[in-house]
C-alpha cells in the first residue's frame, strides 16, 4: 500500500468533517474501552502480567535471529517450507511463485495485516488470481474498494447500512437487512469460498520457535476454514513474531485478548506446526511461512525505536488514543493507524514521507499506559520528533524561533524585560481582539478558544513588593 | 517571615496532618523550605496562581523563596523535538535550582518534563544525570508537595459552590497525581465535587500541538467541554495552567458560565473564610 502519510493534515481535516464517522468512533471507542477496562479490572495481577509479557517479548526480540533459525529447523522437519523476504516486492513475489507452482487461481485471505502492508491483493488480484478476503470486517472492506481503518476492526468506519448497500450492490440480498441477515449473506457467500478455494493465505499472531508452531487468534472462525480446506496454506509473518518457547505464549495470549476486546480467551485459537500429515483428514498439503523484514531489522538495530517490534496488535493504543478516536485510522496514509502507526509507519516507510505522525499527538500518555506490552510509545514519539529535527525536517522559522527561545529563556535579564514589556502590549492585542497580531499560532489557537488575558501587574513585581519588603 | 495567627482548629489539622503515620514521616517540628517554580506560563498569563499557591504554602508555614532567574524548563523544545535547546535550558534549570531544598510548581508537566526528561536528555553523562536526578526528586508539583510532603489530607477553610476535577495528563500518568486534590478540594467545607465523565481524557492541548493540529485539538477539546458542562459544575479545576487555559478558552468562546481554576486558587479561596474572595487574575 503506497504511504500517504504526509498528507495527514488534509486526511484528517477531511475525517473530521465525517459526522457519520464521528458517531462510529465514539461509538467503538467507548465500547472497546469498556471491554479492556472491565477485562484489566477484573484481573488483580494485571500489572505483573503486564511487566512478564513485556519482559518475555523483550527476550524474544533480543534473540531474534536464533529463534528465526530454530524455528525454520523444527518446521522444516516436519514438511513445512520457509522463506525470507526481505521488503514487499520480494514477498509478493515468492508468495505469487508459491500459488504458481501449485497450479491453483482461487485465493482465500484470513485478516492480516501485513498482506495489507505488502498490498498483496492488488498484486495477486493483477496476476488473474481470485482473492477473496474471508473475515466479515475486511470482506465488506474489500467490496469497497477500501483499506482497513483499525488494527482488529477494520470495518469500524462503515455503519450497518452502508453494509447493507454494498451486500445489496454485491449480493443481492435486501437492502433493508438487519445485522443478523448481513451476517447470514456473507456467511453463505465466503462458506461457498472457503470450500471452493485452492490457495489459504493467512498472517500470524505469533510463531513459536521451539516446536515449529504457527498460532492464529480469531472470533470468526475464517482462520480455521482457510488454513485447513485449502491444498496450500501461505502464512505471511512479520519477522517479530517469533517467540522462543512455548512457554512464553500463555502469558502474551492472556494480554492480547483482553487488551483487544476484552475477551479473555478468543472464539478460536489456532496451533498449526505441519501440513497434513498421514492419517489426518483435513489441513493442506502444503504449508509455506513466508517472513517478512520490510524495515524491521533496522528497526531491531535501533535501540532507541527496537520496542516497537515488542507490539502484539491489539488496537489498544488505537481505542484509547484521543487523537485516533478524532480521525479515525485512514488519516494516517498507511496500513497502521493511532499512536502505534505513527511510530512504526515513519520507521517503515521512512521518516521524511511520515513526519507529521509523531507530532500529531498531545502526548497524553494514554498509549503508554494501556499498552499490554508496556511499550512506552510517548517516549518513542518524542524521539521520532527528534529524529526529524536532526534529519533537517523542520522549518527555518520553527528551527528559528526555537534557537531564539533558548537564547532569551538563557538571559534571564532579558526574559524578565521582555515579559513585563510584552505583557502591556499582549493585554492590548486581546482586548482589541486583534489575534492576528500575535501570529499565525494565535490566529489558529483562537477559532475555538479564546486568549487569555493576564492582569496587569505579573507575580514578579508582587513577590518582591508585597513579600520581601514584608508589605502583607 | 509572616506570623499566621490561627484558630485552634486551624492550627490542631496543621499539627497533625493525616495520620499518625504521615506525621511519623514528615514530622513538622522540621520547618519546610521550598523554593517556588512558577513555569514562564505562570509567569507570564496567570500570576494569580502564583500568589494563590504562596498563600497556601505559607498557611503552612513553608518558607518559601523565589528565584528570580527562572525561566523555562524547556519543555516546549523538547517536545518539539529540539532536544539541544531542551538540554541548554535544562543546564539553566540546574543553575537556578540546584541548590534548593525542594522545588514547588503550579504546573504537572513542567514538574514532569523535570522528573521524567531531565535525567534521561543527560544519559550520556553520569555525573550530570545523577545531578538531574537528585534535583528531579526534590521537585513537586503543588498538590503533591501538599499531600505527599506536607502529608495533608484536609484542607481547611471554607468555599461554597460545586467544583469538578479534570485529570491533566502529565499529573495523572506522568506523576500519579490522582486521589490527592480530589480528597483536599472535598474536604473544603462547602465545596461540592462533581463527576466529571472521562475525566482523564486529555483535553487536547498538548503545547504546540494545540495550533499544529488545531482542528484536532479543538474536537478533543469539545469533547472535554461537553463533560465539563454536564457534570453541572459551577468551576473546573485542575492542576496545570497550560491544560486549564486551553479548557478556560474555549469555555470562555462557547460563552459557557463555568469557570475554570487552579487548584491553588480554589484552596486560596478557602482560606479565606467563605470567601470566593480574590479571583481577579483566575486562569479563565
Amino acid at each position: 500500500m503506497k504511504p500517504r502519510s504526509d498528507q495527514f493534515h488534509e486526511l484528517s481535516s477531511e475525517a473530521l468533517d465525517d459526522g457519520f464517522l464521528r458517531e462510529a468512533l465514539t461509538r467503538a471507542s467507548s465500547s472497546f474501552q469498556a471491554a479492556k477496562t472491565d477485562a484489566v479490572d477484573s484481573m488483580p495481577d494485571w500489572e505483573e502480567l503486564r511487566q512478564l509479557g513485556h519482559d518475555r517479548k523483550n527476550r524474544a526480540i533480543e534473540n531474534l535471529p536464533e529463534a528465526l533459525e530454530v524455528f525454520e529447523k523444527n518446521l522444516r522437519s516436519r514438511g513445512g517450507e520457509v522463506h525470507y523476504c526481505e521488503d514487499g516486492a520480494a514477498a509478493r513475489d515468492q508468495i505469487l511463485s508459491i500459488i504458481r507452482a501449485s497450479g491453483g487461481s482461487s485465493v482465500t485471505k484470513s485478516k492480516s495485516m501485513v498482506t495489507e502492508e505488502i498490498a498483496l491483493n492488488d498484486h495477486l488480484e493483477a496476476a488473474g488470481l481470485s482473492v477473496l478476503e474471508g473475515d466479515l470486517g475486511e470482506y465488506i472492506i474489500q467490496l469497497a474498494g477500501e483499506h482497513p481503518s483499525h488494527i482488529i476492526a477494520p470495518a469500524i468506519h462503515k455503519s450497518r447500512e452502508e453494509v447493507a448497500e454494498l451486500f445489496h450492490d454485491h449480493l443481492g440480498s435486501d437492502p433493508d437487512a438487519d445485522i443478523p441477515e448481513l451476517t447470514r449473506v456473507a456467511r453463505k457467500t465466503l462458506r461457498e469460498a472457503f470450500l471452493g478455494a485452492d490457495i489459504g493465505i493467512s498472517g500470524a499472531n505469533f510463531v513459536i520457535a521451539e516446536t515449529g508452531t504457527i498460532v492464529l487468534v480469531e472470533n470468526e472462525g475464517n482462520i480455521r476454514m482457510s488454513t485447513t480446506v485449502p491444498r496450500v496454506h501461505i502464512a505471511v509473518v512479520g519477522i517479530e513474531k517469533v517467540l522462543p518457547r512455548r512457554s512464553d505464549l500463555a502469558t502474551l495470549l492472556r494480554l492480547l485478548c483482553r487488551s483487544a476486546t476484552g475477551q479473555r480467551v478468543t472464539s478460536y485459537i489456532s496451533f498449526i506446526s505441519s501440513p497434513r500429515t498421514e492419517g489426518e483428514g483435513d489441513g493442506p498439503e502444503k504449508l509455506h511461512v513466508v517472513f517478512l523484514d520490510a524495515g524491521r531489522s533496522k528497526l531491531w538495530a535501533d535501540p532507541t525505536q527496537r520496542e516497537a517490534l515488542n507490539c502484539i496488535r491489539c488496537g489498544a493504543c488505537l481505542n484509547f488514543c484521543p487523537v485516533y478516536g478524532s480521525v479515525g485510522g485512514h488519516s494516517y496514509g498507511w496500513v497502521y493507524p493511532g499512536p502505534i502507526g505513527s511510530v512504526i509507519t515513519p520507521n517503515y516507510v521512512g521518516i521524511e514521507k511520515a513526519s507529521q505522525l509523531p507530532q500529531a499527538s498531545s502526548l497524553c500518555g494514554r498509549c503508554g499506559e494501556v499498552c499490554p506490552m508496556k511499550i512506552p510509545l510517548p517516549d518513542m514519539l518524542l524521539g521520532l520528533r527528534a529524529k526529524a529535527v536532526e534529519a533537517g525536517s523542520a522549518g527555518f522559522s520553527e528551527k528559528l524561533s526555537m534557537r531564539v527561545f533558548s537564547m532569551l529563556a538563557r538571559s534571564p535579564r532579558l526574559w524578565r524585560l521582555l515579559l513585563a514589556l510584552g505583557r502591556p502590549f499582549y493585554r492590548l492585542a486581546v482586548r482589541a481582539g486583534l489575534a492576528s497580531v500575535l501570529g499565525g499560532p494565535a490566529r489558529r489557537w483562537s477559532r475555538s478558544r479564546s486568549l487569555p488575558l493576564p492582569g496587569r501587574s505579573g507575580f514578579r513585581r508582587w513577590w518582591r513588593k508585597d513579600v520581601e519588603k514584608g508589605g502583607e | 517571615m509572616r506570623l499566621l495567627v490561627l484558630d485552634p482548629v486551624q492550627a490542631g489539622r496543621k499539627r497533625w496532618p493525616g495520620s499518625i503515620l504521615s506525621c511519623w514521616r514528615h514530622p513538622l517540628s522540621e520547618p519546610k523550605r521550598a523554593s517556588l517554580f512558577i513555569t514562564c506560563l505562570v509567569d507570564f498569563l496567570f500570576p494569580g496562581v502564583a500568589k494563590a499557591m504562596v498563600k497556601v504554602l505559607r498557611h503552612y508555614d513553608v518558607e518559601l523563596e523565589f528565584p528570580e532567574n527562572q525561566t523555562c524548563c524547556g519543555q516546549p523544545a523538547f517536545n518539539a523535538g529540539f532536544r539541544g535547546e531542551a538540554r541548554e535550558l535544562a543546564l539553566a534549570f540546574l543553575d537556578v535550582f540546584e541548590g534548593c531544598e525542594a522545588v514547588v510548581s503550579p504546573s504537572g508537566s513542567c514538574v514532569a518534563m523535570v522528573k521524567e526528561y531531565y535525567p534521561e536528555l543527560f544519559s550520556d553523562d553520569e555525573e550530570l544525570s545523577g545531578r538531574f536526578q537528585s534535583l528531579a526528586d526534590r521537585t513537586w508539583e503543588f498538590s503533591q508537595y501538599l499531600t505527599e510532603v506536607l502529608g495533608i489530607t484536609e484542607f481547611p477553610g471554607r468555599r461554597d459552590g460545586s467544583l469538578t476535577w479534570h485529570d491533566c495528563c502529565h499529573s495523572l500518568r506522568g506523576l500519579g497525581v490522582r486521589e490527592g486534590p480530589r480528597s483536599l478540594l472535598s474536604s473544603v467545607e462547602g465545596a461540592e465535587l462533581l463527576e466529571l465523565e472521562k475525566s482523564d481524557e486529555c483535553c487536547g492541548f498538548g503545547g504546540l500541538f494545540s495550533v499544529k493540529f488545531d482542528e484536532i485539538s479543538s474536537r478533543m477539546l469539545s469533547n472535554k467541554l461537553a463533560c465539563i458542562e454536564k457534570s453541572g459544575a459551577e468551576s473546573l479545576v485542575a492542576t496545570d495552567c497550560s491544560c486549564l487555559m486551553h479548557m478556560a478558552g474555549g469555555l470562555e468562546k462557547r460563552g459557557s458560565e463555568v469557570r475554570a481554576l487552579h487548584l491553588a486558587e480554589v484552596l486560596a479561596d478557602a482560606l479565606e473564610e467563605g470567601g470566593t474572595g480574590s479571583q481577579e487574575e483566575a486562569c479563565s
